[in-house]
């Protein structure tokens, strides 16, 4: 009973979005003020009606109905109620209900807080919200429905995938669905600009907060699956330019591109065509990072002939919405205007120069992940694009857009002249070079790529201290500590934002240049010795957990004599799928992590093991976190808070908690 | 500077950069381009010379041998009609198993023995990747002798 009231709640949805879709926007063009009311409370019912689909898919799962075709694949009656929660979007069917779901609390939050916004324009994003989101229900209900029953009942579920089985698995795909589906906001943003022709500073201030906070959460979700990747494939890498990884960094290079192309519109009211065409692109590649990782083109082009039906769907839905909504773009863009000329060297050349960069990176990973499906699709034989291409394409694409990050915040906008930058930076680059110099040299290993590495990362860090000065001298303020107060958090924001990179590229470099890796036989009680720390392998025992069996090797890791840590990497057998996983231990740190994993059991009670010594590996997950911190930063500023008091000056305190939360 | 001369610039200058981000993208993609071969092609001599490639097939049963280091394996991939001798150092994946599929990433030496980088065998116990499926397929379809039915299951994605 209970699945087909979320069945019919997801068609009930479907009839309002429809509504949502149509009447606002029809009412907008005509300037009917009723027509128009209609966005918000239809977005306040679909968002109710969808939550209860998705409550009603995990009660099925909480209460182990394999009568449910989905929950019977995808989870079992020995799985833990909170893996068996997060079997909700564990497979296709479920994720979608996950997407449309994010996609109806994007939507609650634009109803909550755009009372400064002007009529038209707040019903003209709730409608092209709601159209998405027509495609989005259309395809659940006529070919990839999570409620379908299984008639007779499945005894017992076929588990999910182990792989899965896993706190970080829990977090990672609400996080970036969060992200992937807030770039619809900022979509939805730039297609009612389009419809209304007017695209001015102020449409730029009002996107701009959704934007940074899809970006950011799309930052710590793409950073929480490398992480995932990290410990759990067991196998200690943590970026494989996998195309599964690729369908969510492309949308991360073009949402990145869309922050710092909206500051400009913002503050100078430049690059309006860019900005809504770039608004376009970060969403279509949301959409087309989840059909690429959702639809199994992936798996094989040819399981996408096994249901043609679903193939077709999700083509004809991108076509639809790409190449909808750059028609209207072709058709209307030139109504909005290019906004303010600028010299070639200025702030605004600049950051056109690193968006250029951004979307040049963004189009390389397209290539390297759709050319081979092109041609496994036309049979023309079958390719893999390996790691090696995207990073011999990234440093050289990476490394002026890095060279300019530290430049930029320090250029004048319209025109900035190159002598004086040079004389204001002088300082910075000096330091940086001779660091990145010297640095490798002292740690014993002197690599080109190690000390560009280091040069880049010393760079930002440099440069943000100059540009921190020099804003310091001119915000008023008599002591140091009123100063630091009144330089604006977006400012901040974008400070940290940056260092996060900094500290990002130190992690990579680090890494590249150091981490060593040793695949050996160990006897019980036998030592290995790798970077500086000795690994005794003490034995292998077995262990039962709840739904798997496992042997757990016991290494004491010691330096110098004196004992570091003890690690228990195991290798886990669950037992409905029979699969095993290798599950690794780690000892983090903050300038190091160790790495065990089990490889086979050989005689004797020895196993194949491998070991890693992985130095700074984890800035790169903590770059990414201070970065999405900056863009929170940003978010508080201020001007945005401003710009919602004022509008609406009685803001009951819940709403108030509520919209911190989104922020 | 007039405008328009400023314009020029500007647009010759961003054409430039894109000239030469092309220009490095193809060059990079042209020189690691991996590709893949079945055991058949690898036995008619189709496959490039010092160049790396990836076979697949399925893993013959009884052949996978460990050497006395526990380190290097020696396995044979075959598409049922052909077959290749393999040998990895390393740690094999999770799911490598005789008489599954496999993918491996490596040179072939003169012996006509397969030197494998990287063997890739990833995702659950009914997921066959797909090159090895495509592999045996292939041999089935141009009528060499069939051994196992082989279903390929939808794979389910691992993650995100």
């Amino acid at each position: 009973m209970i699945p087909e009231i979320g069945h019919f709640a997801l068609i009930l949805a479907l009839c309002v979005a429809v509504v949502q879709g149509i009447l606002p926007i029809y009412g907008a063009a005509v300037g009917n003020s009723g027509l128009m009311a209609v966005a918000k409370p239809a977005a306040r019912g679909q968002f109710l009606l969808v939550l209860t689909a998705f409550c009603c898919l995990g009660y099925a799962f909480a209460e182990k109905d394999f009568s449910v075709l989905y929950v019977a694949a995808t989870s079992n009656s020995q799985l833990p109620l909170h893996y068996r929660l997060a079997a909700i979007w564990g497979a296709h069917e479920g994720s979608l209900l996950l997407w449309t779901f994010i996609l109806t609390i994007w939507m609650f939050a634009v109803t909550l807080f755009s009372a400064h916004l002007p009529d038209a324009t707040r019903s003209r994003i709730l409608g092209v919200m709601g159209l998405v989101s027509v495609g989005f229900l259309l395809f659940m209900l006529t070919v990839s429905n999570p409620f379908e029953r299984l008639i007779p009942a499945a005894v017992d579920g076929r588990d999910l995938n182990p792989l899965l089985q896993d706190p970080g698995m829990v977090i990672h795909p609400p996080m970036l669905y969060m992200g992937y589906v807030g770039f619809s906001v900022a979509f939805a943003f730039a297609i009612a600009a389009l419809l209304g022709g007017n695209l001015d500073a102020a449409w730029a201030r009002w996107s701009r907060p959704w934007t940074t906070v899809a970006w950011c959460f799309l930052t710590v979700g793409i950073a929480m699956g490398s992480g995932w990747a990290y410990y759990e494939l067991g196998w200690g890498g943590w970026w494989f330019w996998d195309p599964v990884e690729n369908a969510s960094f492309m949308p991360w290079l073009a949402g990145t591109a869309l922050v710092h192309s909206l500051a400009v519109t913002d503050k100078r009211g430049g690059f309006k065509v860019w900005t809504v065409l770039l608004a376009i692109m970060a969403f279509s590649l949301s959409l087309l990072g989840t059909f690429l990782v959702r639809s199994g083109v992936l798996t094989s082009v040819h399981a996408f002939a096994t249901d043609p039906k679903r193939g077709l769907f999700i083509l004809a839905f991108l076509a639809v919405v790409i190449g909808g909504s750059l028609a209207l773009y072709a058709w209307r863009a030139p109504r909005v205007g290019l906004g303010g000329s600028f010299a070639m060297v200025s702030r605004e050349g600049m950051l056109l120069a690193n968006n250029v960069l951004l979307v040049a990176a963004m189009g390389s990973v397209l290539l390297g992940t759709l050319y081979p499906l092109f041609l496994d699709a036309l049979d023309l034989g079958k390719i893999s694009v390996g790691p090696p291409y995207f990073d011999s394409v990234f440093v050289p694409l990476m490394t002026p857009a890095i060279f300019l990050m530290g430049i930029g915040p320090l250029a004048q906008w319209k025109k900035a002249s190159l002598p004086d930058l040079a004389k204001r930076l002088k300082w910075a680059f000096g330091v940086s070079v001779l660091t990145a110099l010297a640095l490798p040299v002292v740690m014993g290993n002197w690599t080109p790529l190690l000390s560009l590495g280091l040069l880049l990362a010393i760079w930002i860090a440099t440069t943000a201290v100059v540009t921190l000065r020099e804003r310091l001298a001119h915000v008023s303020g008599n002591t140091l500590l009123e100063r630091l107060r009144s330089v604006p958090r977006s400012y901040w924001g974008m400070l940290v934002a940056h260092c996060g990179i900094a500290v990002f590229v130190v992690g990579v470099t680090m890494v590249k240049g150091f981490e060593s890796e040793k695949d050996v036989r160990m006897n019980v009680g036998e030592t290995t010795t790798i970077g500086d720390y000795t690994f005794r392998f003490d034995g292998a025992q077995d262990v039962v957990g709840p739904n798997y069996t496992a042997a757990r090797g016991t290494f004491s890791v010691s330096r110098d004599g004196r004992e570091t840590t003890v690690l228990y990497p195991e290798k886990r057998r669950y037992t409905v799928q029979n699969q095993v996983m290798t599950e690794a231990a780690i000892d983090p740190g903050l300038l190091r992590d160790l790495y065990v994993s089990l490889g086979e059991p050989l005689n004797d009670g020895a196993w194949s093991v491998r070991l890693y010594h992985k130095p700074f590996v984890d800035w790169i997950w903590g770059g990414c976190f201070i970065m999405a911190l900056g863009g929170v930063l940003a978010v508080s500023d201020r001007r945005y808070r401003i710009a919602w008091h004022r509008q609406e000056p009685a803001v009951p305190a819940s709403t108030r908690t509520a919209r911190r939360k989104v922020a | 500077m007039k405008p328009r001369h400023k314009r020029f610039a500007f647009i010759g200058l961003g054409l430039l950069v894109l000239g030469v981000a092309t220009v490095l993208i193809l060059n990079a993609f042209q020189s690691n381009l991996v590709f893949f071969f079945t055991p058949t092609q690898v036995a008619s001599g189709e496959v490039p010379q010092g160049r790396s490639f990836r076979i697949g097939g399925m893993v013959e049963d009884g052949s996978l041998v460990r050497e006395n280091d526990g380190l290097t394996v020696r396995f044979i991939v075959t598409d049922t009609a052909k077959r290749v001798p393999v040998t990895y150092k390393g740690i094999l994946p999770d799911l490598f198993k005789e008489g599954k599929g496999a993918v491996a990433q490596g040179k072939l030496n003169a012996d006509g023995t397969f030197v494998a980088s990287e063997v890739l065998a990833k995702h659950d116990e009914n997921y066959m990747p797909p090159e090895a499926a495509e592999a045996l397929a292939k041999a089935k379809a141009s009528g060499a002798q069939q051994s196992k039915s082989l279903v390929v299951p939808q794979g389910r994605q691992g993650s995100l």
